[in-house]
This record gives structure tokens, C-alpha cells and sequence, in this order.
């Protein structure tokens, strides 16, 4: 471990032409830049899709509502949905992955910059095109805009006969080439990982979150194939005359099902996963003690990538497999509890015995505990087939996956930002600012996906633009709206710190957290190229062997 | 004997009448204990943490004991959880099990529902009644039990049947036949809606079924069997609907009409609801579905017929006779 590296600054820009700077933001290949592009692509898109939701929970704010057209109503759902897995969940998730995996392993750079380079470039492409169809989606036919056949968007809704026009078509292209992106980025850290670490660091001494992303770009390879697959085939389909999925010509509705979710629930975890990578890093800083069970951690990952491939057809339970189908991805399902709940009590028994100090980025992680708790015991509910016959496509589906993916992946999210926002900006956020983020985000929350669950025991279906009163319905969609006020409100005080902080923050210093691992041995926000000699590491935590040269982690690994 | 009459219509999942529904019901309790018990466990063992081991602010800047992991509390907490899964998985085989290789007793009832965009069609072949929207089923005494199997296609899209106090949902997928069954223990109406997105109106794709006592059901039988009503006083009404495109989508047994795309109008009016229950079957309501379906249910097939209201008038009341 070299100190040298600490005292390198960041390249000062300030006082040249803003061109010129935009200019480098745009030919860059270095991977903090094309971290934060992609973070700061997502938070735009954050914002769209958040203003989709909001559209539709107003609609919904009383039976019989006309704000919108169900035109309009279903053309949102279908963007919430795809923006926000494709365009927000995703590349923020690999906007930190890029940022933090070479500065966690030692290293100067991805494995491939130019490949890093055209990743973000054809994924902003993708959310482009995407959106690019609310004005050019209808086309020749004159017949609607934005897609609006649900974010999953089965067959045959897609066929030429019931979605004319080009909306699917500019679905399916995009998701198409954030593909690529998204395949790019995967390779890239998996090489990384494989090849780039500094002297020292086996896959045993790897930072958590590297191996974290490493598993997830694994998934990534296998997830993302037969998502393209699909997409391939649904535009034969559309421009060549193919019968894939078009049931009108004895084409299959199912074939499209599985090949969406044989992607589609790995995408979960692939979401989830680098989740779990911030959340341990984060508890074990703030707890003040090493991770608790790392190899069972990495074990219970790999263990959690594996098993997500064998449970897609649980999304698939109400379209008449037969029971021994059923009962094969019940248990399946039931099974991804156990890896699951293993890293949950990890992540208790790291802050059992701490001293766990309640800043933002904790608090965050604290409320991802409780939250992805109770996402998964809904889950456990969904893969009994008999409930999830009821429970499917119902607004409880709506509430548990939103628990899973706003209760634990932005919550961790949300800590992540908090957490690294010194080492990328060199400035402290504001505290105050944000510990009101968070107690807004959680009474939103709360108000929102809690009392979602309760309409969808009541038999209220997802995807309805409107309902009809006296079926007990109405005040539990009354208080998730109001709910959504509360979040919105807290996301605007969250950009604000953001904002505020960057302009006017105080100065982070290099290790604001007394942090343990190798990016905070660097300057904030880091130099070019990260370390001007590689570090080289004897354990998991370098900068705790740093700091306590009398008991180092070297002497127990 | 079957029980009272269902006086609260609703779509609680918790509230069932019928086999499946209260099947399902049952492995729901289970899995609520199971998982509220994991729930208590691990969420008193957070909250126990974050108050006990929280920063006391003494100023104490030692590091607590670093510990890396215990191989013992590792395998505890894997292997119990494993048993919950066992446990859990042998109740829920059981259930499906149950519920899909039922056999079907000779007394079972069959129906052929079909999904169309945006109603339902429901035929029974061994009656040779077309109806739509709204099923009839006869009561099942649970000692005598008169399932109804009902067989599942779609004529166009994905939807899903689902009467929550009945059964679980079943998808209706175009090229594919799906199977589900109920066998309501108590009479009266029942609610849902269609499940599965299948497009613009698929939030008005109600679903009705009425439980009927073994006698209604005959009577029901025998006057769906019956031509349709020919009643002289409405000629010029007939003369509309039967020289407009009307034609082209809806069947009146015993007329020109013998289109498929539209709901059988054969006797419309012994349905209580239109427009696959989005409005009330009464005489207002039908004229503004004929004249503007879109007021009612925008984005529906149903295209606005732009008669004159003399033809209107007339169609209305001609319809209007269709007991």
C-alpha cells in the first residue's frame, strides 16, 4: 500500500471554454466519466419515469377519473415500466459499477475504455429512441405514439394487428441496442475483475462489490441473450413476415413469455444484486466492523445468480402449465429464499456488536433491511402457485415487485449516492438535507406500496386505467397517491443536496468515512488514471491494515 | 343443502365460495403465519441491533471487536430456513395438486369461454346456449357436488378469468386451451374482471357470474334455449338492425344476424349489464352505446352507429323486446 497516491489532485478545470469541456465529457474513455454519464443519464430518466407514475396515480386517485385517456393511461404504465428498469435501474447500477470497481481493485481503468465509451453511448441511444417514439411512434398509420402494450409487452399485442404504427417497433429496437450496452458493460467488468486487480488482490481479498458485480455481469451475459433473441424475432415477425408470435397465424403467445422471462426475472437479481454490493460496503463502515461471513456472501450470490435461472416461469403461473410444471418453479422459487435470507442475517450480524453511526447513506441501508425483508416475504407468497393464482397481476404483484425495486434497490441506491457522492464531487453533502430525503422517501414509501398491497387482496388488477366503486378500492388507492406527493417532494430535496452540495459543499476530504477500502486512499474526486503507483494489498480491508498496523485483517484472512 | 344466499357481492380473496378459491384460502393462512413468524423474528432482531449497538456518542473513538464470521451460526441460519422451504413447498404441492388434477364428476357442468376484446363469450355446448358477459353456473351442494369446468380460448389477445371468491385466475391465450373449474357453494352474483392486460379497454372488461339455485338455472336454460322474441310492434327496429352493419359483429338467433365479432344479442335483455358490464342495461344506456360507445367505453370495438334518432329510437326499442 503506497501513500504517494494521495497527494496527486484532480486535473483542475476551471477556466476554460465550456465547449471544450462538454467536449471531454463527450470523447472521454475514462471510467469515473462514463460512471457519472450514465448516473446522470439515469437521474433524468428517474425523473420522466417518476413523472409517468405520477400521471397514473392521479388517475387512479378516485373510481371513474378522467385525467387521462386509457390510451394515454396504458401508453404510461408501458414507459414507467421500461424506463425504469431499461433506462434508469440498470445504467445507474452500472454507472457505479464503472465508477467503483477499478478504484475498489487497484486499478487505472477498465479493462476496455473505448468498449466502456460505446456501452454508455448506444444505451443513452437506446433511452433516446425509446422516448423519441412519444413523437414518432405513430408513423405511417396515424395510429398512436408510445408504446402501450405493458413493459413486458406480450404477444400478440405486438403483431402488426393490434399495435399498428411503429410504437413497438421503436420498443423493441431500443431495447435492443441498450443491449448491446448493457452486454459491452458486462464483458468489461468481468474482464476487469478477472484481469485488472493490483498485486495482492486474489478473488478472495476482492472488495464485496466488485464480486458483486462480477456475479451480476455474469447474469448480464446469460439474462440479455434471449431478451435480444426475442427482439429479433418479434421484428421478423413485424418487418419479414414471420409467425414467432403471431397467433393470428398460428404463431405462440407463450413462446414470447418464456423467452421475456427466462430474461426477466434474472433481471431482478441483476438489479438487485449490485444493490446488496452497496449495502456491504456501507454496513460495515457505519458499524464499524468487517463484513460478517464474506465467503458465505460471495457463496450465497453465486448461489442467488444460479437459482434465478431455474424460477422464471413463476411470473407465468395463471397461463395453464400443469402441476408438476407449477410445483418445479414453486420450489425453485421458495429456494431463492435461502441465500436470500443467509446474506440478511450477514448483514445483521455485521452490525451486531458495532457501533453503528446513523449517517444518510446507513439510515438508507438500514430501511433497505427492513424493506427488502418484507419484499422477500411477499415473495415467498407470490411462489406458492395456489396464492399467486390469485395474487398474480394484481395490484399485491405491483406493491411487492415496487418493494423490491424502490424499497431495497433505490433505498440502497439512494445510500450509495450518499455514501460515494464525497469521493466523486470532493465535496460533503448536506446531512440535514439529507436525513429529511430520507424520512420523506420512507413516509412516501410507505404510504405508497404499503396500503398497494390491500386493493390487489381486494381483486383490484394492475394495468386499469380506471375501476369501479363499492368494491372497497377507493381510500387505499386515495392514500398511495398521496403517497407519491411525499416521494416526489423528498426526490427534489434529494437533487437539491446533490446540486447545492456540488457548488457549495464543504470540502470531503479523501476519506470522509474512515473507510477501509482502496478508493479512499485516493484524492476526492480522484485523480486521472486513479493511482499514480498501483497499490498492492495483504487483505479485504487495505486501509484498515493502514491504519492499525498493530492488528492488522492480514494477521485472520 | 347449499348455503345462504351470497348477500355481499365483492372480489375479496379472502372471502371465498367455491373449492379452489377456499383452498387456496386455507394455504394462505399458512403461508401468512410462516412468513409474519420470519417477519417478527428478523425484524426484533434489527430493531434489537440498531438500538443496542448504536454509536453512544462517548466519545470512545476504539474500533469495536472486529469478528469475521462463525461458521455454526452460518449453518443454523441456512439450514433452517431450508426446513421453512420443505414445509412450505409440501403444503403448496398439495394444494396444486388439489385443485388442478380435480376429477371431473359426471354431474360437472361445461362452459366454453372465450376472451374477446374487450367482453366475454360464454357457450355451453351441451345446452347450444351462446350468451356473453354475464355466466350462469348452478349452485354446487358441496355433498352433491355439480362442478362447472370451464374451458378456456381467446379469440384475439391474452386475458385472464378471474372471480376472486370463486377460484384463482386462468390465463385465456390465443392457440391454446386452458382448463379451470368452481363449484359455487352459495348462490348470487359474483364479481371480477378480466386479469391479464389485452388492450385500450381491458379496465372494462368486466366479469359477472350468477349463482343460480338448480331451478332458476333450469329456467335460465330454458328461456336462453328459446328463438328470440318476434314482436311485430318493433318490425321497423328489426328492419334497422337487420339492414345496418349491426350485422356484421352480433347474432339474433332466427335472423339475418349471424356475426361473431360482437356479443349474442339473442336475448340481450335477459342480461342486467351491457358493454361487458361497464353500464347498466337500461333503455338510456343503450341508445348512448349505440350512438356513442366511446362516452361509455372509449377505445371499445363497438363503433358509433350514426343513425338518425327515428332509426335510433327504433333500434332501441327492438332490442329493448329481446327477453
Amino acid at each position: 500500500m503506497s501513500s504517494d497516491a494521495i497527494s496527486i489532485g484532480a486535473a483542475d478545470l476551471r477556466g476554460r471554454p465550456i465547449v471544450e469541456v462538454l467536449h471531454d465529457w463527450v470523447v472521454t474513455v475514462d471510467h469515473k466519466r462514463l460512471g457519472i454519464l450514465y448516473i446522470l443519464y439515469s437521474l433524468v430518466f428517474l425523473v420522466v419515469g417518476g413523472i409517468e407514475a405520477t400521471i397514473m396515480r392521479i388517475q387512479l386517485i378516485r373510481p371513474h377519473n378522467d385525467l387521462v385517456s386509457p390510451q394515454v393511461f396504458n401508453r404510461m404504465f408501458t414507459m414507467h415500466g421500461t424506463t425504469m428498469i431499461f433506462l434508469v435501474a440498470m445504467p445507474i447500477l452500472f454507472g457505479f459499477a464503472n465508477y467503483l470497481v477499478p478504484l475498489m481493485i487497484g486499478a487505472r481503468d477498465m479493462a476496455f475504455p473505448r468498449l466502456n465509451a460505446w456501452s454508455f453511448w448506444i444505451t443513452a441511444f437506446g433511452g433516446l429512441l425509446l422516448n423519441f417514439s412519444f413523437i414518432g411512434g405513430s408513423g405511417l398509420y396515424g395510429a398512436g405514439s408510445a408504446p402501450d402494450a405493458g413493459w413486458f409487452a406480450y404477444a400478440p399485442l405486438t403483431s402488426r394487428a393490434f399495435a399498428p404504427g411503429h410504437a413497438s417497433d421503436y420498443w423493441a429496437v431500443a431495447l435492443l441496442v441498450s443491449g448491446f450496452g448493457s452486454v459491452g458493460t458486462a464483458i468489461n467488468i468481468i474482464t476487469t475483475v478477472l484481469c485488472m486487480r493490483c498485486p495482492g488482490m486474489k478473488l478472495s481479498r476482492m472488495p464485496l462489490l466488485a464480486w458483486l458485480n462480477f456475479v451480476m455481469s455474469g447474469m448480464v451475459l446469460i439474462a440479455i441473450t434471449p431478451l435480444t433473441a426475442a427482439q429479433v424475432m418479434l421484428l421478423v415477425d413485424r418487418y419479414l413476415g414471420g409467425h414467432f408470435f403471431d397467433t393470428q397465424a398460428g404463431g405462440s403467445a407463450t413462446l414470447w413469455m418464456h423467452f421475456f422471462w427466462i430474461f426477466g426475472h434474472p433481471e431482478v437479481y441483476i438489479l438487485v444484486i449490485p444493490a446488496f454490493a452497496f449495502v456491504s460496503e456501507i454496513i460495515p463502515v457505519f458499524s464499524r466492523k468487517p463484513i460478517f461471513g464474506y465467503p458465505v456472501m460471495v457463496g450465497a450470490t453465486v448461489c442467488i445468480a444460479f437459482i434465478s435461472l431455474s424460477v422464471w416461469a413463476h411470473h407465468m403461473f395463471t397461463i395453464g402449465m400443469n402441476s408438476y410444471a407449477n410445483s418445479f418453479f414453486t420450489i425453485t422459487t421458495m429456494a431463492v429464499g435461502v441465500p436470500t435470507g443467509i446474506k440478511i442475517f450477514n448483514w445483521i450480524g455485521t452490525m451486531w456488536g458495532g457501533k453503528i453511526q446513523f449517517k444518510t447513506p446507513m439510515l438508507f441501508c438500514i430501511a433497505f433491511l427492513f424493506q427488502f425483508l418484507i419484499a422477500g416475504l411477499t415473495g415467498i407468497m407470490l411462489s406458492a402457485a395456489p396464492f399467486n393464482w390469485q395474487l398474480s397481476n394484481s395490484y399485491f404483484v405491483v406493491a411487492h415487485f415496487h418493494y423490491v425495486i424502490v424499497g431495497a434497490i433505490l433505498f440502497a441506491l439512494f445510500g450509495a449516492f450518499y455514501y460515494w457522492f464525497p469521493k466523486m464531487s470532493g465535496k460533503m453533502y448536506s446531512e440535514v438535507l439529507g436525513k429529511w430525503h430520507f424520512w420523506l422517501f420512507v413516509i412516501g414509501f410507505h404510504l405508497t406500496f404499503d396500503f398497494m398491497h390491500i386493493p390487489g387482496l381486494l381483486g383490484m388488477p394492475r394495468r386499469i386505467y380506471t375501476y369501479e366503486p363499492g368494491r372497497g378500492w377507493e381510500s387505499w388507492n386515495l392514500i398511495c397517491t398521496i403517497g407519491v406527493f411525499f416521494q416526489g417532494i423528498a426526490t427534489v430535496i434529494f437533487l437539491a443536496n446533490l446540486i447545492w452540495s456540488y457548488f457549495a459543499g464543504p470540502e470531503a476530504g479523501n476519506d470522509p468515512w474512515d473507510a477501509w477500502t482502496l478508493e479512499w486512499s485516493v484524492s476526492s474526486p480522484p485523480p486521472d488514471f486513479n493511482f499514480a503507483t498501483i497499490p498492492s494489498v495483504a487483505s479485504r480491508r487495505p486501509l484498515w491494515d493502514l491504519k492499525h498496523p498493530e492488528d492488522p485483517d492480514s494477521v485472520y484472512e | 343443502m347449499a348455503e345462504a344466499p351470497n348477500s355481499h357481492p365483492g372480489t375479496n380473496i379472502f372471502h371465498p365460495g367455491s373449492t379452489p378459491a377456499d383452498a387456496i384460502y386455507h394455504l394462505s393462512h399458512l403461508v401468512l403465519s410462516v412468513t409474519a413468524l420470519i417477519f417478527a423474528v428478523v425484524a426484533t432482531l434489527l430493531i434489537y441491533v440498531i438500538a443496542k449497538y448504536r454509536d453512544k456518542g462517548t466519545g470512545d473513538r476504539r474500533e469495536p471487536a472486529q469478528v469475521y464470521g462463525s461458521t455454526q451460526i452460518e449453518l443454523a441460519w441456512t439450514v433452517l430456513p431450508v426446513l421453512i422451504v420443505v414445509i412450505l413447498f409440501l403444503a403448496t404441492a398439495r394444494v396444486i395438486h388439489g385443485i388442478q388434477d380435480a376429477v371431473r364428476p359426471p354431474a360437472a357442468m361445461e362452459v366454453t369461454a372465450i376472451g374477446h376484446q374487450f367482453w366475454w363469450e360464454f357457450r355451453y355446448p351441451a345446452l347450444g346456449i351462446v350468451t356473453a358477459n354475464e355466466l350462469h353456473v348452478p349452485v354446487s351442494d358441496p355433498a352433491n357436488p355439480t362442478p362447472t369446468f370451464l374451458k378456456l380460448l381467446s379469440a384475439d389477445t391474452d386475458h385472464s378469468f378471474w372471480i376472486p371468491e370463486l377460484a384463482g385466475k386462468t390465463d385465456l391465450i390465443p392457440n391454446r386451451i386452458n382448463e379451470m373449474w368452481i363449484d359455487p357453494h352459495q348462490t348470487g352474483p359474483y364479481l371480477g374482471q378480466c386479469a391479464q392486460y389485452c388492450g385500450t379497454q381491458h379496465a372494462k372488461m368486466l366479469l359477472r357470474v350468477y349463482v343460480d339455485t338448480p331451478e332458476e338455472f333450469q329456467q335460465w336454460v330454458t328461456l336462453q334455449k328459446r328463438p328470440a322474441n318476434v314482436d311485430e310492434g318493433v318490425g321497423e327496429g328489426r328492419r334497422v338492425f337487420e339492414t345496418t352493419a349491426c350485422v356484421n359483429c352480433h347474432a339474433i338467433a332466427g335472423t339475418a344476424a349471424i356475426g361473431t365479432f360482437g356479443p349474442d344479442l339473442t336475448h340481450l335483455m335477459s342480461r342486467e349489464t351491457i358493454a361487458s358490464g361497464a353500464a347498466e342495461n337500461t333503455e338510456a344506456q343503450l341508445k348512448l352505446w349505440i350512438e356513442n360507445p366511446d362516452a361509455i367505453k372509449p377505445g371499445s370495438l363497438m363503433p358509433a352507429m350514426k343513425l338518425n334518432s327515428r332509426d335510433s329510437d327504433a333500434l332501441v326499442a327492438y332490442l329493448r323486446t329481446l327477453h
